[in-house]
């Protein structure tokens, strides 16, 4: 079977499941809506101050949801002997991998662009700056789910290796986090903001490339 | 003719010496039997055969040259102690995933499922199986992928008198197409016109 069967097949497969555990789409997008709905209750009668907050609030639930939904990218395949099966497949493994990152994108990163709007008109964010919100989260939660890919990897042979992730992954997630919240500011305040979607842009392309060989290498460690 | 080797091989997990200096040739239509005490590192020879651990000395050679892995892979299949098959797919989708990651074998999905006696179960899910037809439908997947070399093991686990037979049965007719099995089993396995060999680990 060819190559690009095999990595179509693989996202199919994970979206299937994801639809038949229902909780992994749920959860990241719960949390992320809970999250910045509590904020404006927290703040009080600030609507000036929730505005100018508006786009690090959305950004850092963004991230939070993202890393909660993490663990789950290998979890179930490394329980239950998937993930050996996808390793000794002869079709290169950098490539399987990267079909189940964009699928777990799809179930968890995505479902945030789509409320996202709607949480953005509720902080208060001006209408013209709503367009480059999504903007980012398209172009930086592609990146979250890539460079949390190594984390998970490296750590999901181990029985409790949740703090280790997150002290794995959060630095690398925090130079996405400084650009895409400035972006968002920056638009709000109607400054051009090519710079930093240029950055974001090369940011996802770099990782698009990269991340699949360290992932790869790492899961066939946590296999040992 | 595919060949496989092991030379000098030995393994140290946790300071403790699990096998050294350990040879042996399999060609076509031979099996490997690791016997030996729990602990004393048949699985751990069988992932080093799978490419998941280094041996800590010695080498595998497959067709006389060092395995390389996708051409290697391409040619072996492996059922381990996990059954590899996702709980929350029908039997049908998991043998179609497991179709996509290899090269198509002998067998259609139709003919490998009436070959492990699980037809007519295409669209149940596989968390409604007991645990022996599970392990039949993780083992239907080496008849629908093209292999020559087949890595169980314990394959016989939670199969019944029936279920042993027919992996049996399976089993002879692999090698007598010129396939070549390696496994571990606390099974006495009964195969008549297939070569056998025995390493004891313990």
């Amino acid at each position: 079977m060819s190559l690009s069967h095999a990595f179509f097949a693989i996202i199919r497969r994970d979206l299937v499941l994801a639809l038949r555990r229902r909780s992994e789409i749920a959860n990241p997008l719960l949390f992320f809506v809970l999250v910045i709905t509590l904020f404006p209750l927290g703040i009080g009668a600030q609507p000036h101050l929730l505005q100018a907050i508006a786009p690090g609030i959305i950004w850092v639930s963004a991230l939070l949801a993202a890393m909660l939904s993490l663990d789950s990218l290998f979890r179930s395949d490394f329980d239950d002997g998937s993930l050996e099966q996808i390793l000794l497949s002869p079709q290169p493994t950098t490539v399987l991998v990267l079909g189940k990152i964009i699928a777990h994108w799809l179930v968890t990163g995505l479902p945030l662009l789509i409320v996202a709007p709607l949480l953005a008109v509720f902080l208060g964010m001006p209408s013209h700056s709503l367009g480059i919100l999504l903007l980012t989260l398209l172009l930086g939660t592609p990146v979250l789910s890539l460079i949390g890919a190594i984390g998970v990897a490296l750590t999901v042979g181990l029985r409790r290796g949740g703090m280790i992730l997150s002290l794995l992954v959060l630095p690398l997630y925090v130079p996405v986090l400084i650009f895409a919240g400035n972006a968002v500011q920056m638009a709000s305040a109607g400054l051009p903001v090519d710079a930093q979607i240029n950055i974001l842009t090369s940011i996802l392309f770099m990782s698009l490339v990269l991340v699949p060989l360290p992932v790869a290498a790492a899961l066939k460690m946590s296999i040992n | 003719m595919p060949m496989l080797e092991g030379i000098g091989l030995s393994c140290i997990r946790d300071d403790r010496l699990l096998f050294e200096e350990l040879t042996f040739k399999l060609v076509s239509g031979q099996i490997l039997l690791l016997e030996g005490k729990n602990g004393s590192g048949k699985t751990s020879l069988l992932r080093i055969l799978c490419g998941f651990r280094e041996p800590d000395a010695g080498e595998i050679r497959w067709c006389g040259d060092a395995v390389n892995d996708s051409q290697f892979l391409a040619q072996m299949a492996y059922v381990g102690h996990l059954d590899g098959v996702k709980r929350e797919l029908t039997v049908l989708e998991n043998l179609k995933i497991a179709l996509a990651l290899g090269n198509t074998g002998h067998y259609s999905i139709d003919e490998a499922l009436s070959k492990v006696h699980l037809a007519g179960y295409d669209d149940v899910l596989v968390q409604a199986l007991s645990a022996g037809q599970k392990r039949r439908l993780s083992l239907a997947r080496l008849l629908i992928t093209s292999n020559v070399l087949w890595i169980l093991d314990e394959p016989f686990t939670s199969l019944d008198k029936q279920g042993i037979a027919l992996i049996e049965a399976l089993m002879t007719e692999h090698c007598a197409n010129g396939g070549m099995i390696v496994l571990t089993s606390h099974h006495e396995i009964e195969l008549h016109d297939v070569d056998v060999q025995r390493i004891n680990l313990s």
